[in-house]
């Protein structure tokens, strides 16, 4: 009853026209985003974050998250269409929807995969709406052992599946907490690594550092090459985007395969889609009476893992909206956003912000339906964004950056440090060095101190609290042993087989 | 030799991050570790730093270890390009101040056309003007977000 009453409420801020507005701009910007071959979610929602400060926060909360899951509808246009994947977690997606559309259907795969992304992201955010509030209530029995215990989990899960090497994946994670530690020490009034700059005592900004390292970095990738990819026809009329009885037939299990995966892997911190739409596919694969077929054009080779890629976005928004953890680099900045707009996601956030939480429920339902609409007939439409010059683009991208940054404190400082962040993301990717495990020690970093230092004071400086305590005692020890897994034989072979495909 | 790349490039960024967490640790030291209180400023960064220290060592002898192996060369024209662009992009935002932001975007865009993607001069002109005069129009004008302004005054 309280679910439904909350939904209620949640659709009646929905459907406010300025919300309306900014879900309907946020899904086109994320069918665009996802369609443009480098350039991502986490990459776009840091660049237009400075932007929404001045936005009421429930309209820039729905056009963010417009975005994030948007993008994933968009992302698998180019998979069909060019064998190029607008974003990772639609690489699975090229197996058979390009193969599909080299045998003439690529309407059929286009249509599906959008069919497949509303009924799994449709069931996403039904999870999130029943399965978040009761996480929520548990939570509240948590106290700073638990929530620290409970971040360096969620920082060890990143870690585990952020890169090939541990080693490199956890230094980045710690980059990531030094950063967090610079400016002024809330406890003690003392500043630390400012190197003598005034600017640096109110600490470094979340949107410099994400801008940098995605937005920047990604530019910087994307200059190194030239390459031209051939862009094969799209079928005109919606007629010919519809797949047939038996293609729908023959997606069932696809549809609810992708939903239940994507939404558990999505919940996973550290999961992300990339990682839910090779799980689905594989299990679609090992189910299916054709499994030999697949990869040679398969309708159920992209209906699953494009479910499992949409239904993930209601999975990921669980730990972050009841608990305040982040999963990937894109809730990290989903995380830094709210907490800019003033408030603190975590047990308290539904019951103090129920108008927020379920407003964003709510869009998401509309939002699904938007997408649904824009992807199956205007397809041909947005494909003609792929004719965008990259000479032209990327200078926008860069442009938009600065102009984002440069409005948040409008310091030269800033955009000084953003030209490092930017060089460092370009690095750390040359040197294969994951970037999400340092932009999540930044989300965290600052309430990872907070939640230490608090347990401390509470057991007089003894350790020992932390592992006094059951849940803490549990969460730091999986956290160890998520650590530990590359040291198992077995393990490490199915962690770098999931990285590999991802 | 992306392996030998990517090794030197380990031994390398670990050297970096060793120099980093030896820093972390040096100045952790300087600040109060554990107080009447609880926890110092010098607590969380010391472990941290600590910890730091001890992966980067691990990063470099492990990259010693394998020295010997062998892969193909690294791509420093694409390299090249990268950092071309991250150098016109920082000489960009030096001129923000003397020339502002509208003169420096068209600047930087008209380079990465004309010089990154070998595009006709005309055609990097017209994006260039075009990109800096819409930047100006919707960011400056219609959304009020301000622009660094140079003599010119935009």
């Amino acid at each position: 009853m309280e679910i439904i009453a909350g939904l209620l409420n949640g659709f009646a801020v929905a459907l406010e026209p300025a919300n309306l507005f900014w879900c309907f701009v946020g899904v086109l910007l994320g069918t665009v985003v996802g369609i443009l071959p480098g350039l991502g979610p986490p990459a776009t929602i840091a660049m237009l974050l400075p932007l929404t400060f001045n936005m009421n926060p429930a309209g820039a909360i729905i056009m963010l998250a417009g975005i994030y899951y948007g993008a994933k509808y968009g992302g698998s246009t180019t998979s069909i269409l060019m064998n190029v994947p607008g974003e990772s977690a639609s690489v699975v997606t090229c197996l058979d929807g390009y193969q599909m559309a080299r045998k003439g259907r690529a309407g059929a795969a286009l249509g599906i995969a959008a069919i497949a992304s509303f009924v799994a992201g449709t069931v996403g955010v039904l999870g999130l709406m029943l399965v978040a509030p009761p996480i929520a209530k548990f939570a509240l029995s948590f106290s700073s052992p638990e929530y620290f215990a409970l971040m360096s989990l969620g920082l060890a899960l990143v870690v585990l599946l952020a890169g090939r090497s541990i080693v490199k994946a956890l230094l980045a994670a710690l980059v990531g907490l030094w950063i967090a530690s610079v400016g002024t020490d809330l406890f003690s009034g003392t500043s630390r690594f400012t190197f003598g700059h005034m600017e640096l005592l109110s600490g470094i900004d979340f949107v410099v550092v994400a801008i940098g390292v995605f937005a920047l970095a990604e530019v910087l990738a994307n200059m190194e090459a030239r390459e031209e990819t051939q862009l094969l026809p799209v079928p005109k009329g919606l007629k010919n985007l519809l797949p047939t009885m038996q293609d729908l037939k023959d997606c069932r299990f696809a549809f609810l395969n992708g939903s239940v995966i994507g939404f558990l892997v999505g919940a996973l911190p550290g999961g992300g889609s990339t990682i839910a739409s090779f799980l689905s596919y594989g299990l679609e694969k090992a189910v299916s009476p054709r499994r030999e077929q697949f990869g040679t054009g398969v309708i159920e080779g992209v209906a699953a893992p494009e479910g499992a890629n949409n239904s993930e976005t209601g999975g990921a928004l669980v730990p972050l909206l009841t608990l305040g953890i982040p999963g990937s680099g894109t809730t990290a900045i989903l995380l830094a956003a709210l907490v800019l707009w003033g408030f603190k996601p975590g047990p308290l956030f539904i019951p103090e912000h129920p108008a927020l939480f379920w407003g964003l429920v709510a869009s998401m339902y509309i939002g699904n339906v938007m997408l649904l609409i824009l992807n199956l007939p205007l397809v041909p439409l947005f494909a003609q964004v792929l004719r965008t010059p990259v000479y032209a683009l990327y200078p926008l991208i860069l442009g938009v950056s600065m102009v984002g940054v440069y409005s948040v404190s409008g310091s030269m400082f800033d955009l000084a440090l953003l030209m490092v962040f930017g060089l460092l993301g370009y690095l750390m990717r040359k040197l294969d060095y994951p970037a999400a495990p340092l932009i999540l020690g930044l989300a965290l970093g600052a309430g990872m101190e907070r939640a230490l230092r608090q347990s401390l004071m509470m057991s007089e400086g003894s350790l020992a609290i932390l592992v006094s305590r059951p849940i803490s005692a549990v969460m730091l020890s999986l956290a160890v042993l998520v650590l530990l897994i590359p040291m198992f034989g077995k393990l490490n072979a199915w962690r770098l087989r999931a990285l590999e495909q991802g | 030799m992306e392996d030998r790349t990517r090794n030197s490039g380990d031994l390398w960024s670990g050297v970096a991050l060793a120099a980093l967490g030896a820093y972390i640790v040096i100045q952790a030291r300087q600040w109060e570790y554990l107080g009447p209180e609880g926890p110092g400023p010098g607590f969380f960064p010391l472990w941290y730093g600590v910890a730091m220290l001890g992966l980067s060592a691990l990063l470099i002898f492990s990259n010693l270890r394998r020295r010997s192996d062998r892969g193909n060369a690294i791509e420093w024209i694409r390299v090249g390009r990268a950092l071309s662009t991250w150098f016109a992009l920082a000489a960009s935002v030096a001129l923000f101040k003397p020339l502002g932001f509208v003169v420096s975007f068209a600047l930087l865009t008209y380079f990465i056309v004309a010089v990154m993607y070998r595009r006709p001069l005309k055609i990097a002109a017209l994006t260039a003007v075009a990109s800096a005069a819409g930047f100006y129009l919707v960011f400056d004008r219609a959304l009020g977000v301000p622009l660094p302004a140079g003599f010119l005054g935009f």
